[in-house]
C-alpha cells in the first residue's frame, strides 16, 4: 500500500517514516505529502515558544496530558524543535526527557526535530511535517520551538495559536518589550509560577500588553490572556486548555482562521516560488555566468542590485 | 537533496540513575553530525521502543549499568521487531559481563561497548552499521 494511504489508516511506522522523508527533502515524501493535503486543515496549530529555562518541554507534556483527558480526548501530536550544532551539524534532542507522562497512549505522538541550520525557532522542513500530522488526523498539533528568546517569529506563522512562554526573573519589561515576542503572543503563560516574582511578572506582562499589540486591525481584538502556570504539578494547565479554546473560536467566528490560511499559503507558496525561479534560473544557465557577476561585485565594479539586473536582462558577463 | 542525517536515540532503560556515559556517549555523536535523541533517566522497554518507533532513528543505543541487561536489551529488541524496525541496530554500553556478549549478539546486538572505550570508537561503528542497514534497504 502506498504510504499516504499507510499514514491514513494510523500506522504509526508509516508516519515515521514519512516525516523523515519530508524532512530529508526527498521526492517520495513530497509526494505523499500531496496526496495527504486534501486531508489537512483539520487541526488546531498550538505553537510554544520562549527563552530556554523557561519550562516549554514540561508545560507541553502537561497540556497534551491534560488536553488527553479533556473533553472528547483529542489526538495530539508534537513537533518539539531544538537547534542543531553550527559546527558539526549534530544536535541533542532532549525535549522527550520532559514529556514521559504522555507514554504509551496511542494518541499522543512525539517527533523531535534538529533546526538544521534555519534561524527562526523552526526548521525548514517543520511546515511540512506539521502538514503531515494534520494530514495523518491529529487533532491537535503543538510546534515547540528552539529556545533562542528573541527570534522565534516563525512560529506565529506557523500556528494558528501561539502561546509564549515567560518566567519569573528571566528579564524585565524592557526585554519583553524589545524582544517583539509580546506582538506574537496569542497568549501569554507565566510559568514556574510558584518562584517568587511571579505575581510581579504577571503584572508587569498584563501591564505591558496593553501598550505592545499592534493597533490599526479592523474588526474585534484579541486580548492575550497572561496565565500562571506550575507545569510541573499542573496548576493552572486546565485553563490554558480552555484559553486555547477560546482563541479557536475567535479565530472562527471572526473569519480570522480563513484570513490566516489564506496569508499562510500565499507566503509559503512565494517563498516557494521564488525558490524555484532561482534553481531554475540556476540550471538554465551556464556555471560561470553567476560567478563572474559575483567577482565584478567583489571587486567593485557594479553593485549588486545592478549585477542582479544585468544577470536577468542577460548580460551578465 | 538534503543530505540523510543519522538519528540516533540514545537511552537508559532500566532503574540504574548514572547518565553520565549516555551523555558522553549523546555528545561525540552529535560533534559526529548525528541527530541524538536523548530521553532521559529509567525508560521501560516500551517508551524506549515507542520513542525509536515515533522518532525513525537508525541506531537505538543502550546504556545499562544495573546488570539488568538480559531481562532489558532482549525486550527491546523484541519489541522493535514487533514494529517493524528489523533494520534499526542496537547498540548496549556499560557493564556488560564478557559472558553475556554472545547471547545478546545472537539476539542481534551490533556491539557491545564497555567501559574506557574511546568514543572515536563508538562514532566509527555507528557509522559503519547505517551504513550497511542502508545499503540493504
Amino acid at each position: 500500500m502506498e504510504l499516504a494511504a499507510r499514514v491514513r489508516k494510523g500506522e504509526r511506522r508509516a508516519l515515521a517514516r514519512l516525516l523523515t522523508l519530508i524532512e530529508n527533502d526527498d521526492r517520495d515524501g513530497l509526494e505523499a505529502l500531496s496526496a495527504l493535503y486534501p486531508h489537512t486543515g483539520q487541526a488546531h496549530l498550538v505553537g510554544v515558544t520562549g527563552a530556554s529555562g523557561t519550562g516549554k518541554s514540561t508545560l507541553v507534556n502537561r497540556l497534551a496530558y491534560t488536553l488527553r483527558r479533556g473533553p472528547g480526548s483529542p489526538t495530539v501530536a508534537i513537533v518539539a524543535v531544538d537547534p542543531s550544532s553550527p559546527f558539526s551539524g549534530g544536535a541533542i534532542l532532549g525535549d522527550r526527557i520532559r514529556m514521559h507522562d504522555l507514554a504509551g497512549d496511542p494518541g499522543v505522538f512525539i517527533r523531535s526535530m534538529a533546526s538544521r541550520g534555519a534561524l527562526g525557532g523552526l526548521a525548514a522542513a517543520t511546515g511540512g511535517l506539521v502538514a503531515a500530522l494534520d494530514g495523518a488526523g491529529f487533532a491537535i498539533v503543538m510546534i515547540e520551538t528552539v529556545g533562542a528568546g528573541q527570534s522565534e517569529v516563525d512560529i506565529a506563522r506557523t500556528a494558528h495559536t501561539t502561546l509564549v512562554v515567560e518566567a519569573p526573573g528571566l528579564g524585565d519589561e524592557v526585554q519583553a518589550i524589545k524582544a517583539g515576542i509580546l506582538e506574537i503572543a496569542d497568549i501569554l503563560v507565566v510559568n514556574k509560577a510558584d518562584l517568587p516574582g511571579a505575581d510581579h511578572a504577571v503584572r508587569m506582562l498584563r501591564s505591558t500588553l496593553d501598550t505592545a499589540r499592534p493597533t490599526g486591525e479592523a474588526g474585534p481584538a484579541w486580548k492575550p490572556p497572561v496565565l500562571p502556570t506550575v507545569a510541573t504539578k499542573g496548576e493552572g494547565v486546565e485553563e490554558l486548555a480552555q484559553a486555547i479554546f477560546r482563541h479557536r473560536a475567535f479565530l472562527g467566528e471572526t473569519g480570522r482562521l480563513e484570513q490566516f490560511r489564506r496569508d499562510r499559503a500565499r507566503a509559503e507558496m512565494e517563498m516557494l516560488l521564488r525558490e524555484s525561479l532561482f534553481a531554475y534560473w540556476r540550471n538554465t544557465h551556464a556555471d560561470g555566468e553567476f560567478e563572474a557577476a559575483l567577482e565584478r561585485v567583489l571587486a567593485r565594479q557594479v553593485a549588486p542590485r545592478m549585477a542582479v539586473e544585468m544577470l536577468l536582462a542577460g548580460r551578465g558577463a | 537533496m538534503a543530505q540523510r542525517k543519522i538519528r540516533v536515540l540514545v537511552a537508559k532503560p532500566g532503574l540504574d540513575g548514572h547518565d553520565r556515559g549516555a551523555k558522553v556517549i549523546a555528545r561525540a555523536l552529535r560533534d559526529a553530525g548525528m541527530e541524538v535523541i536523548y530521553t532521559g533517566l529509567r525508560q521501560t522497554p516500551e517508551m524506549v521502543a515507542e520513542a525509536a518507533l515515533h522518532e525513525d532513528v537508525d541506531v537505538v543505543g543502550l546504556s545499562v549499568l544495573s546488570g539488568a541487561h538480559m531481562a532489558l536489551v532482549p525486550r527491546v529488541i523484541e519489541l522493535l521487531r514487533g514494529q517493524g524496525q528489523e533494520r534499526v541496530r542496537v547498540f548496549v554500553g556499560g557493564i556488560i559481563p564478557d559472558e553475556d556478549a554472545p547471547s545478546l549478539k545472537s539476539l542481534g546486538v551490533a556491539e557491545i561497548f564497555g567501559p574506557g572505550t574511546s568514543t572515536l570508537a563508538v562514532v566509527d561503528a555507528v557509522r559503519k552499521a547505517v551504513a550497511a542497514a542502508r545499503a540493504e534497504s
